[in-house]
């Protein structure tokens, strides 16, 4: 199931105004945040949304911890085999940039962005988890053996970085094998 | 009888301390005069924090403003005279405010709720982008972290002051400190709780024999400490210090007896002002500077 969340709508509808576009207080990110919520609850066990921000105008560090860190949090933290929810960051700027990047830090959170190009992985990532992905993202569906012979590393290893970012929300999971978030044209969907 | 409190005849973040000093021996019941007849120039702090004044008082103080009238009238147009009135009973001339200053980029708004974070990120966006890029010579993509800066300062009325404040930000030249470099400043002052007495509100607080104001300063603006323990609280004075290093700025956080301060190589203030005159709440001003070719960035 593939869902479209216009962050800049979902604003004016919490402060039932039409004048602000800007992502500021925490009070008002954590009511876009539960605005958000209640749009995924009716989604299915599996499912992948994009997170627009393409019309927000600017996003502070408070409203960044309460509509991306918390909402990350709260679908990588705990094992949720039940409900598999995955996010696309739409519109992501320089303006917003900031504020965002200071929050995946601070709660150790990786993210995948939307570029012109296609897709990139963000945040809190090592060197061989950014590697993992980024393969996989270019080979469109890899299983851990694939993984291996493009990487030149062992399977197990790859098996488990493929399970770590699975886990992350960052890879989803179809069968043996795994796409990237962002990858296989969903990122356009 | 009533006490009379002189307000230096030029106002700011460092001479307001002489308006505290006079304050503390004055109960806080007492009938107050101040006394701004002289005073002939104040900075946003100055005039943000001469509000905060009138809300500490127990009973209604009586306010003298300056006799000088194209300070009386620039205090107008900053929006003072409106806010006063609600708090001081007001002697002398007070003008009325009649159009805009151009120096004034947010003219003294009062800070209570949620939604006036909104309305002043929203009404200083523009005016900043043109400030900051033709008059401060700062990249204009600054103007987003200068919205966040003061995004997060005015939240930290709403979320932990326990009452209203005010906030201003204004343009002007530094003659002396800065060889007549232009700055924006924003002041950000409130008489709420203080930041002592927020972060003793944190549950399972335990006290040590060095607690004090400037021990609660040093927590929450160095070490980005706040009462909630949610991990992600305390970003915003963090990411506030981040802009100001990244643009040669200076921030200071006055509170309860203590005052700190990230200073930059331009100014002479002390990082750390221990056993000040006491004053309710916290008071914060943000000082960006011109940025000059071949400058720190």
């Amino acid at each position: 199931m593939m869902m479209h969340i216009d962050v800049s709508s979902v604003l004016r509808q919490t402060l039932s105004c039409e004048l602000y576009s800007n992502l500021v207080t925490r009070p008002t990110g954590a009511a876009v945040r539960r605005q958000i919520e209640a749009l995924l609850a009716d989604s299915r066990e599996r499912s992948l949304t994009v997170i627009d921000f393409s019309h927000v105008g600017m996003i502070d560090f408070s409203c960044a911890d309460e509509v991306v860190a918390k909402l990350l949090l709260r679908y990588v933290a705990a094992e949720r085999e039940e409900l598999e929810a995955y996010f696309l960051f739409r519109g992501v700027t320089d303006d917003h940039w900031d504020a965002i990047e200071t929050v995946l830090e601070r709660h150790g959170l990786a993210l995948v962005l939307e570029t012109d190009d296609g897709a990139r992985i963000v945040g809190m990532v090592n060197d061989g988890e950014r590697r993992a992905w980024e393969k996989v993202y270019e080979l469109g569906r890899a299983c851990a053996a694939d993984l291996a012979i493009a990487l030149g590393s062992l399977p197990d290893d790859c098996a488990r970085i493929l399970d770590i970012l699975h886990r992350r929300r960052l890879l989803m999971r179809l069968g043996d094998g795994y796409i990237a978030v962002g990858g296989l044209g969903e990122a356009h969907a | 009888m009533t006490s009379v409190i002189t307000v230096p005849p030029s106002l700011d973040d460092q001479t307001f301390e002489q308006v505290v000093e006079q304050l503390a021996s004055v109960p806080h019941d007492a009938k107050l005069l101040v006394d701004a007849r002289h005073t002939r120039w104040a900075s946003p702090y100055g005039l943000t924090a001469l509000l905060t004044l009138g809300q500490t008082r127990a009973e209604r103080a009586t306010f003298a403003a300056p006799d000088n009238e194209d300070t009386s009238s620039y205090w107008a147009r900053t929006g003072f005279f409106t806010h006063a009135e609600e708090l001081y009973d007001l002697r002398g001339s007070v003008p009325k405010a009649r159009g805009g200053e151009s120096s004034v980029l947010l003219e003294i708004t009062p800070v209570v709720k949620s939604e006036d974070v909104h309305e002043v990120v929203g009404r200083i966006q523009q005016k900043a982008q043109l400030i900051l890029s033709k008059e401060l010579n700062i990249d204009a993509k600054a103007t987003v972290g200068f919205a966040m800066t003061l995004s997060e300062i005015c939240q930290n009325i709403v979320e932990h002051a326990g009452r209203g404040g005010w906030v201003a930000v204004q343009t002007y030249t530094y003659r002396k400190r800065l060889a007549n470099r232009r700055v924006v400043v924003i002041a950000v002052c409130d008489a709420g709780l203080g930041f002592r007495q927020s972060l003793e509100s944190a549950p399972g607080r335990v006290r040590n024999e060095r607690w004090d104001d400037a021990a609660a300063l040093e927590e929450a603006v160095i070490r980005g400490v706040s009462r909630f323990r949610d991990p992600g609280r305390g970003q915003g004075l963090a990411g506030v210090r981040r802009y100001i290093g990244r643009w040669d700025g200076k921030v200071s956080v006055r509170s309860g007896t203590a005052k700190i301060a990230i200073v930059p190589s331009w100014d002479d203030d002390i990082p750390l002002t221990e056993k000040l005159a006491p004053f309710p709440g916290s008071q914060v001003q943000v000082t960006i500077p011109e940025r000059v070719s071949g400058g720190p960035r």
